[in-house]
């Protein structure tokens, strides 16, 4: 910019051309103002999404072979997933409040003919059974997370997480946070989505 | 009663920064003259106007009025006083109006003691100041009153943000505030000054105290917010490159080489396009600023500002200011007419380098900071963090640093370095470039796996601390100018916070342990020891408090107590760390959850040098002060001076 200090001189002097090619220049400020205004007039039209989307959605799931987290169901492995239909993967724990707040929509979730794999993360069996026991128990399978590296290795940063994988294993969806009653349709449909 | 007095009071400042525009405006047509004289009074009285609506407001809050809507949403009766009072601008409402206030006071200021500018640029500066306020004013009558009240009167308010309830961020935000809004001032002079075409020295040295007194106010905000977001959000960090943060840094930026241009302007009658442009995007980014906290168009931890609809009146007064001042520019700035000339190798030419680097920064920081957003039009979801933001600013900070070693110690207009010259200009400045390649080459053979930013940060502070003191040398130092003790200072400041940082980066000690009562870690040079566990209460919440024990060295045990405080209105928790300092860094404790096996969870950093950080930042914040007053005092002395002269000529004439 300090050029233009220098050509704002030349102007002056009579050089006509370099001139004109700096009052256009004077004006470039502006269109790099009006250009930012659009991007802001654009954002905000479009309202935020805040969710952050997944990076690891359409990779296959990560090898893993997880113990039963609890008697009354298996443990969970990565083979479970490649039996050619699409399931939900649900990441819990029973020290989770929103945990218990969504079981009524995975109950929904298994009534309508999905199903749900379970991990959950660090929790100890006496407390899992407690949770099973107020909450329902919608689960095939639950695996045992305690240093919870299955679950990063999954990218999810929190529980409660649901993932949609396909029949061969890749993950297709992941939803964050807990699943709200409207969601289930839509969860649903990608499940279907996931089989076709 | 209160409210009422405070909404009518706001109207009539309104009306009355309308006036000021109006006859601001027609005033500079030969027809309109006589409303020239209009113009000062009705800028001062504004200003007391909008001070007696916030008063009104401050007092609801103090009072804890449970009529008004705002008061309810925002405050408790329980609060402390201090939050009550920092709860009046702790909200939306309340901020705008801290914001037209400071606008209108500052106003009032100009229209009061500015004596040397032209009149009509003057008058033209205050219509420019009365415009942007009637924007503000339109925002906060239309679109958030206030003083509105409730229907019915509710029992207790909804009390305040908990990580907001902090004495340092009561103070952060006004502060941060009298910078943004200090810049308006220069906005306004470079508006005028371009309406006028009065571009020239007089002008400069008008708008060169509003210039260092934002960008003092920009620094220690700044420098406060990040020791607040360090100390109490417990992630160890001091500047996370968030939307919010950078959007505080622009204007930074923009201020910075605004201070620069225009003492070149005020000096040497140079770069006078460029001193206006600087003064237009100094305030934009302020208002920029503002509009990405409040509109939450960017993911922020600041969120709690959030909301689009006052995202859209921000964005459309941001378009008609700035747009319309950046238009007067592209028709005026043809017409002002060149500065005078300098050769490459003079003061002038170091600050011109100086200023484009300091431009390059606050470009990469506004690419950064807006990537995602427009790779989010395109449908991709990004985040720039760090490792964009370090190194490329890297690369326009470096040789900016190494520039503002050179500069101060080169002549205006023209310099040589041979002769004399290189014995008094030359040498000393090559040893501080020795001295900083030695410790450079010290660094990498000592301390090992420190990646390279971190270690050329060292090593050029350790050449720059020498360097910016070089200016005294030969000088008398009492008969020494306060600017250029402030100069010094400032830059001084920036080279023990270049250290600061660069020493965080590089030697940062991080420990995460669950601990039983009794256990003992080690961190770096400390054990740190589990005591023990206490419940405390404080005035609106319940805390655990640890006891740790830490020797430095096997030393003597100094006692700590990092906190895990509940908030119950509203709810919300909080973990208080606690630091300890030494002259040679700091151990930074946070206590977390408590595990199944009844261990506690515990973070622990040793973080060697540090505090620099901020208190570099804050010797540049009082190298701005010492410039600035040196500034007032000479201007005081000329008025003085003139005002005996007067004297004299009246008695003589008797």
């Amino acid at each position: 910019m300090s050029v233009h200090e220098n050509r704002v001189g030349e102007n002056q002097a009579g050089e006509n051309r370099g001139g004109a090619r700096m009052r256009l220049g004077l004006w470039l400020p502006l269109a790099i103002f009006a250009a930012l205004i659009a991007l802001f007039v654009h954002g905000l039209l479009r309202p935020a999404d805040t969710s952050v989307a997944s990076a690891f959605v359409g990779n296959p799931l990560p090898q893993f072979d997880l113990p039963a987290a609890n008697s009354e169901r298996p443990g969970l492995a990565t083979a479970a997933f490649h039996s050619g239909k699409p399931r939900l993967l649900n990441i819990f724990a029973s020290w989770c409040v929103p945990c218990a707040a969504e079981s009524p929509q995975l109950a929904q979730l298994a009534q309508s003919g999905a199903v749900i794999e379970g991990i959950a993360i660090q929790d100890k069996p006496q407390d899992l059974a407690r949770f099973l026991a107020n909450n329902g128990n919608p689960y095939a399978a639950i695996g045992k997370d305690d240093d919870r590296k299955v679950q990063l290795e999954i990218g999810s940063s929190g529980v409660p997480e649901t993932f949609i994988i396909d029949g061969r294993g890749v993950i297709r969806y992941q939803h964050i946070g807990d699943i709200r009653p409207e969601d289930v349709p839509m969860l649903l449909a990608k499940l279907k989505e996931a089989g076709a | 009663m209160i409210a009422e007095i405070g909404l009518a009071v706001l109207w009539m400042a309104a009306a009355l920064a309308m006036l000021q525009l109006i006859a601001g405006g027609l005033s500079l047509r030969p027809e309109g003259r006589q409303l020239a004289a209009l113009v000062r009074p009705v800028a001062v009285m504004q200003g007391v106007l909008v001070l007696v609506a916030f008063g009104a407001l401050v007092t609801l809050f103090v009072t804890t009025d449970l009529s008004v809507k705002l008061v309810v949403d925002n405050s408790h009766s329980a609060k402390p006083l201090i939050f009550k009072i920092a709860g009046t601008w702790g909200n939306h409402e309340g901020s705008m109006l801290l914001w037209v206030t400071i606008m209108a006071v500052a106003g009032a200021f100009v229209a009061l003691i500015e004596r040397r500018l032209e009149e009509r640029t003057l008058i033209a500066t205050l219509a420019g100041q009365a415009f942007i306020s009637l924007g503000f004013y339109a925002f906060l009558l239309i679109a958030s009153n206030p003083f509105a009240r409730l229907q019915e009167p509710v029992d207790d308010g909804q009390g305040l943000n908990p990580l907001l309830q902090d004495v340092g961020l009561a103070f952060h935000p006004p502060t941060l505030y009298v910078g943004y809004v200090g810049l308006s001032i220069a906005f306004s002079f470079a508006v005028g000054a371009l309406v006028t075409r009065n571009v020239g020295p007089a002008f400069a040295r008008a708008m060169r105290p509003w210039v260092l007194g934002a960008w003092i106010f920009l620094t220690v905000g700044i420098t406060a917010g990040s020791y607040w977001a360090y100390y109490t959000l417990g992630w160890g960090g001091w500047w996370f490159w968030d939307p919010v943060e950078n959007a505080s840094l622009m204007p930074w930026l923009a201020a910075t080489a605004l201070l620069h241009s225009v003492s070149v302007l005020a000096s040497r009658d140079a770069l006078r396009a460029w001193t206006v442009m600087l003064g237009v995007v100094a305030f934009s980014m302020s208002m920029v600023g503002t509009f990405l906290v409040r509109s939450g168009i960017l993911t922020s931890v600041h969120a709690f500002a959030v909301d689009p609809q006052r995202g859209t009146f921000i964005l459309a007064l941001l378009a008609i200011d700035i747009g319309s001042a950046l238009a007067l520019f592209g028709v005026r700035a043809s017409t002002v007419s060149e500065g005078a000339r300098f050769s490459f190798l003079s003061r002038e030419a170091s600050l011109v380098f100086n200023n484009v680097m300091l431009c390059g920064i606050l470009g990469i920081v506004l690419v950064g900071t807006l990537y995602p957003l427009v790779t989010e039009s395109m449908g991709v979801k990004v985040s720039v963090g760090a490792p964009y933001f370090n190194p490329v600013s890297a690369i326009f900070a470096f040789p900016m640093l190494l520039v503002m070693a050179v500069g101060p110690m080169l002549r205006w207009r023209k310099d040589r370095l041979d002769g004399e010259r290189a014995r008094r200009v030359s040498l000393p400045l090559a040893a501080c470039g020795l001295l900083a390649v030695v410790v450079l080459v010290g660094v990498e053979l000592t301390a090992h796996r420190i990646s390279l930013l971190p270690a050329l940060g060292i090593a050029m502070a350790s050449g720059l601390v020498p360097a910016s003191l070089l200016p005294l040398v030969g000088r008398n130092l009492r008969r020494t100018p306060f600017a250029v003790w402030g100069m010094v200072v400032a830059h001084l400041g920036l080279a023990v916070a270049l250290f600061g940082m660069a020493s965080e980066s590089a030697f940062t000690t991080e420990r995460l342990a669950a601990l039983s009562i009794g256990e003992t870690r080690d961190v770096g040079p400390w054990q740190v020891r589990l005591d023990g566990m206490m419940p405390v209460a404080g005035p609106n919440y319940t805390a655990l408090e640890a006891s740790v024990t830490a020797r430095y060295e096997g030393g003597a045990p100094i006692v700590l107590h990092p906190e895990a405080e509940s908030f119950a209105n509203p709810p919300g928790t909080r973990n208080q760390s606690a630091l300890l300092t030494r002259w040679n860094g700091q151990l930074y404790t946070v206590l977390g959850e408590q595990g199944d096996d009844g261990r506690w969870q515990m973070r622990f950093w040793w973080k060697p040098f540090v505090p620099l950080i901020w208190v570099g930042g804050l010797m540049v914040a009082l190298g701005g002060f010492l410039a600035l007053l040196g500034r007032v005092a000479a201007d005081v002395r000329r008025l003085v001076a003139k005002d005996k002269i007067a004297w004299r000529r009246m008695r003589q004439g008797r």
